[in-house]
């Protein structure tokens, strides 16, 4: 546990950060420039970034330093940008309840508003990814296709084919998508949170994180048709053997009892 | 049947071996005191009692025939592309599910109602059939090896050497002829293994946009897929060349690069590592960003990314293949070379 | 049959329609002679004797939809893209095996159903094969006469798992073709011939074009055609051996007990048929297998996390996970050490339990026929080997879904990996060692019941206050099956010297023998059965008769 805690204090870290905070400084000028132009949005920006580092040192700075510099118990937030911490936070990981090998997905603790406080804290120490907008990640009018081939590609070997998630080493994991929204699902290819690896616009532009969200809108979501009946986790040949064994083979010893038992005498001593 | 002959020729003769004789001393508490006497079933003394399972069985039947009709009238009406919501089941196919519903409970009554027929109006009383040894009597015996002695011998098999030798020696070469045969089944190995698509001055294609890769698309943390420039998915050997070449690229900082092989073969903390697990050539990507290790969904090979792709964990037997890399003078990332070992899985030949 | 009465006119004073067509094929077939020795054949009723029905039942279920298959599938590799009616697939590039593959699943009226079926009965068809085995096993079904018997079950076993394999790669989907270059990484391993096997059998490097136009009569015609041969070898001599029964009153080695094959069998039997097709049936129905249109075509460059073969494959991929990856270089070649030994291991695994019959036979030296079968407690040391090895199986199939385990019960898959390599060779040990103490115990429980009767449960108050609990006599019958089964003493290597002062030479293989026979047979592994004085001597004494 604690040695998890080292890794992320490791002088990667903050590297990590310097350069997210390098590659995406001209597209969060881009974002911040036009909001300058008005003084009264730029104040409403002020007090959010008040608001937020109030929240700020009550629920994160034990582990991230008074500063986001970060301490042995958490990493550094300088860079990390909007979209990692409405990702975070968003989704419940933040504020962490326990260590361990991975921080598990829970309620939300914050509203909202809050969480949009503490992201523009967050953005303000320094530059990075910007928390997308519906037209970025709103999967409509995107290549389902395209985006089950993208998944195949880049997200399948964890999350399995369907989303449906994996074991990675020493008790790590890569979450089931069922039901992540797609704001989130965005975010995260975009930030690459704990061990996941990111997928930058600049590898893997925005059109193709559409496709890839509109394919799991299509396969992994309450709508999702199963053709053939239910999915069984959609974990592929062990949950159907499992499964094969319990009912299939179940139901035949059921059946060959009931075919070779002898049946009820007339009077039974 | 040529064992019915056989049973029937043992049953005149003499007890020989097997079980211990049913008849036992009169004071053994624990002689076998044969079969139970049979019970009637209700069916056998109660005609009303048969005349019900009668019904049953009757109605099983002729469940099975509405199974039937109802089975072709879901064929016939029930579009092939037509979906329901069944709980607790989900959306699924209506075709398939009434089909096979149908046709389930068609087959399953038809035993259904057989299995009854036979539990309820068929006699159930045991019977005892005997059982006989199934070695043949020394008498059969010795006159079956008599018989073979006599034709072994006019065969003169056992005395003309020579016919007999040569005889083995023509059966033994002959399929040769069928395992000659099998030449053409494949091309020689030769040094196929040992070679990619990779090759000096190839640039780095992004499989997500078929773009070639610049230094500064990659950040630290970044997970990409590259194949070597020039192949596409139309091409008739894509499938065996993305076997060997797929490429993974991650960035490190240079000073998290343990082996000094992997940092001089790196461009500004890119490194470019085979996609295809030593193991047995799954391809490996579960990337995870803090530890810089790959995990191969197929055998948990571990390999460590920051030290020249070592294996830490699981059954891979050696490093991953790393790519010499380099930026252009367009900026561009292009391969120095072939992987200068083979990749994927080990071979005999590969040494 | 009754076809061909009709032809002839039906005159007064001919015998039956019927039976004039038998008379017909009994000239040319014997057919009487036949009927006499097989229409009233007797078959034991017990449950576990209808475990094999299950494997030829879903055997023929799968022959009959895989013929269905065979009309829409179309076994090639050639590349096209998709444009038939499933969304998230169209424009995608595949093999037209993928493509056909999706047609039947989304094209062809009921294709699906034939699909599930087909992979459903597959699934069935191995688990009865494994549980009838277990069956047979355990109550020691498989001595003289039945030992080839049960090698043609077990080679049914083997090839079932092969053709299950093959059929697993002919959709040519994600999850096939990651199991297929794991075969080529087989091949590779095979020292010296290795590349050479590889390129023979992909027609070229992996994947080439030709792997699944291969594999495609392989799956349909070879290996079925060897199996339908078993099966009916298997079969036969089923018939020729007659059924084993278990111990009871008036059963004995010389007597089968039961039900006449017409008509209580020829019901049941025919019955049981449409049972396990209606079952199968309503399971394709409900729960879908092998989404390859979720899964994906295959490229071998892609790959899903959770990438496992059907469960009959599931311990050679534990025994293939958990191997440590060793790898000997030296004179310029490789030995694969990591992945051959698991493969060699896979089949020795397996025929440790296929050879298991000929062991036995050898080590007890028992020449008599058996057709009553023991009951599992009276033979501790073979049920405590059959215990062991399936700890092993089992350990080893949950090491072939280490991902999973460790998903879904929160653990590492390093640590699930190692308790596997450990429990490999440790669960065995102690599954025999537990199993054969539970068996002595259970010997010493009917020893016990046998002398002293079944505990009633009820506490009885003597005049003089003392609390006895109320003990009840078995009857005939069951002190009868409690006390039939044979003790054998154990093998004796015999005197080292014979009568004539000659010394006898001993081998080594008598040694092990004997030594492997007190295994079974000595003091500790056998609690000596109730003889008629000890019985005779408590019952007196008690004064309960």
């Amino acid at each position: 546990m604690k040695k998890l805690s080292a890794r992320r204090r490791h002088p990667l870290a903050a590297l990590v950060v310097l350069l997210f905070a390098l590659a995406v400084t001209g597209g969060l000028y881009a974002a911040f420039s036009p909001s300058e132009a008005k003084a009264d949005d730029s104040s409403a920006q002020s007090l959010a970034i008040e608001e937020g580092k109030k929240l700020y040192a009550v629920g994160c700075a034990t582990c991230h330093g008074t500063g986001g510099q970060g301490t042995s118990d958490g990493p550094s937030l300088v860079g990390v940008g909007s979209a990692a911490v409405d990702f975070q936070v968003g989704t419940g990981r933040m504020p962490a309840q326990q260590p361990g090998a991975q921080v598990p997905k829970k309620k939300k603790i914050y509203s909202d508003a809050e969480i949009e406080q503490l992201a523009a804290y967050i953005a303000s120490l320094g530059a990075g990814p910007v928390t997308p907008t519906k037209s970025q990640y709103s999967p409509d009018g995107a290549d389902v296709a395209k985006g089950g081939e993208l998944f195949r590609t880049n997200c399948a070997q964890c999350h399995n084919f369907g989303g449906k998630g994996g074991a990675l080493t020493n008790g790590k994991y890569a979450p089931a998508l069922d039901g992540v929204s797609p704001k989130h699902l965005y975010e995260a290819m975009q930030t690459g949170p704990q061990n996941m690896p990111s997928f930058p616009d600049t590898v893997m532009p925005e059109k193709n994180k559409q496709d890839i969200i509109a394919y799991l809108d299509t396969v992994n979501s309450d709508k999702s048709k199963s053709p053939g009946g239910l999915e069984l986790g959609g974990l592929g040949p062990v949950s159907e053997g499992l499964f094969g064994w319990i009912f299939g083979m179940g139901a035949m010893i059921v059946l060959t009892i009931w075919v070779a038992a002898r049946t009820a005498k007339a009077k039974k001593s | 049947m040529s064992s019915h002959e056989i049973s029937e020729a043992e049953e005149k003769l003499p007890e020989a071996r097997g079980a211990e004789s049913a008849v036992r001393p009169v004071d053994d508490p624990f002689a076998d005191p044969g079969l139970p006497p049979h019970e009637h079933r209700k069916q056998d003394i109660d005609e009303r009692a048969a005349k019900r399972s009668e019904r049953t069985v009757a109605l099983l039947f002729t469940v099975s025939m509405v199974a039937t009709i109802a089975f072709i009238a879901a064929y016939v009406a029930i579009p092939v592309d037509r979906y329901i919501y069944v709980f607790p089941i989900g959306h699924i196919s209506a075709l398939n599910f009434a089909l096979g519903v149908t046709l389930g409970i068609a087959l399953f009554t038809i035993g259904a109602g057989a299995v009854h027929w036979a539990r309820t109006l068929m006699s159930d009383e045991e019977i005892a059939d005997e059982r006989h040894p199934i070695e043949a009597s020394p008498e059969v015996k010795s006159k079956v090896l008599e018989e073979f002695h006599t034709g072994a011998k006019e065969s003169g098999f056992g005395r003309r050497k020579l016919a007999r030798n040569t005889l083995f020696g023509a059966l033994a070469l002959v399929p040769l002829s069928g395992i000659v045969l099998l030449r053409d089944l494949g091309p020689l190995p030769g040094t196929k293994l040992r070679h990619t698509k990779w090759a000096r001055g190839k640039r780095l294609m992004n499989y997500n946009t078929m773009q070639p890769l610049r230094p500064e698309d990659i950040s630290v943390g970044s997970l990409t897929f590259a194949m070597p420039e020039g192949m596409s998915e139309d091409q008739h050997d894509f499938q065996t060349e993305i076997a060997k070449a797929a490429l993974m690229l991650v960035r490190l900082q240079p000073e998290n690069i343990k082996d000094k092989r992997e940092l001089d073969w790196s461009h500004e903390g890119i490194v470019a590592f085979s996609k295809i697990c030593t193991h047995v050539g799954c391809p490996i990507n579960l990337y995870e960003q803090q530890t810089h290790h790959v995990l191969c969904p197929c055998h948990q090979s571990t390999f460590d990314l920051s030290d020249g792709g070592r294996v830490i964990f699981g059954p891979a037997g050696h490093a991953l293949p790393q790519l010499r890399i380099r930026a252009n003078d367009q900026g561009y990332l292009e391969a120095m070379g072939d992987f200068p070992e083979p990749v994927g899985p080990a071979y005999w030949e590969r040494g | 049959m009754s076809t061909a009465s009709d032809s002839g006119a039906q005159r007064r004073g001919k015998a039956p329609a019927g039976e004039r067509v038998a008379d017909w094929a009994d000239g040319r077939l014997g057919v009487y002679s036949l009927a006499k020795a097989n229409m009233r054949k007797i078959f034991p009723d017990h449950w576990s004797f209808m475990l094999g029905e299950v494997c030829l039942y879903s055997f023929i279920v799968i022959i009959l939809t895989g013929v269905y298959l065979t009309l829409f599938f179309h076994p090639s590799m050639e590349e096209v893209t998709y444009h038939g009616p499933y969304v998230p697939m169209q424009g995608v590039k595949m093999s037209e095996a993928f493509a056909s593959t999706l047609d039947i699943s989304f094209e062809v009226r009921g294709g699906l159903l034939i699909r599930q079926i087909h992979h459903w009965a597959a699934l069935v068809f191995l688990c009865g094969m494994f549980t009838h085995m277990m069956r047979v096993f355990f109550t020691g079904a498989f001595r003289k006469p039945r030992e080839i018997n049960w090698l043609f079950g077990f080679l049914l076993f083997f090839l079932g798992m092969m053709t299950g394999f093959t059929g697993y790669s002919l959709p040519d989907d994600l999850l096939s073709g990651t199991g297929l270059r794991f075969i080529e990484g087989v091949f590779l391993s095979i020292p010296v011939v290795g590349t050479y096997i590889s390129m023979f059998v992909f027609g070229g490097e992996f994947p080439g074009m030709d792997l699944i136009p291969r594999l495609y009569p392989v799956h349909v015609l070879l290996l079925p055609g060897i199996m339908l041969g078993l099966l009916v070898a298997h079969l036969i001599l089923v018939f020729y051996h007659k059924h084993t029964q278990y111990p009871g009153a008036g059963k004995t080695e010389k007597n089968v007990v039961g039900m006449p094959l017409l008509p209580v069998y020829m019901a049941k039997a025919g019955g049981f048929f449409f049972l396990v097709f209606g079952v199968i049936a309503v399971l394709s129905a409900v729960a879908t297998i092998n989404p390859v249109w979720t899964i994906g075509p295959y490229r071998p460059d892609q790959v899903s996390t959770g990438a496992q073969p059907d469960w009959y494959m599931g311990f050679a991929e534990g025994l293939v996970r958990v191997m440590p990856g060793w790898e000997i270089t030296a004179w310029g070649h490789t030995l694969v050490l990591g992945v051959f030994i698991p493969i060699v291991l896979f089949p020795l695994v397996l025929f440790a339990i296929g050879l298991y019959p000929f062991i036995e036979s050898w080590i007890t030296g028992d020449k008599r026929e058996h057709h009553i079968l023991d009951r599992p407690r009276n033979a501790p040391t073979r049920t405590a080997f059959g215990v062991a090895w399936l700890t092993a199986y089992f350990i080893m199939l949950v090491g072939g879904g280490n991902d999973l385990w460790a998903t879904h019960f929160q653990l590492s898959i390093n640590a699930i990996t190692w308790f596997v390599r450990i429990g490999f060779f440790v669960g065995p040990v102690v599954a025999f060692i537990v199993t054969k103490r539970i068996c002595l115990g259970l010997q010493r429980r009917d020893k016990d019941k046998v002398l002293h009767g079944r505990e009633t449960g009820i506490i009885k108050r003597l005049p003089h206050g003392e609390f006895i609990e109320v003990h009840e006599p078995l009857s005939q019958e069951q002190l009868h099956t409690l006390t039939q089964h044979d003790q054998p003493d154990p093998y004796e290597i015999g005197p080292a010297v014979d009568e004539n002062g000659v010394k006898q030479k001993i081998k080594p293989s008598q040694k092990l023998r004997s030594k492997l026979s007190k295994g079974y047979y000595g003091e500790d592994n056998v609690i000596p059965k109730p003889t008629r004085e000890e019985y005779h001597e408590i019952t007196s004494g008690h004064g309960h008769h």
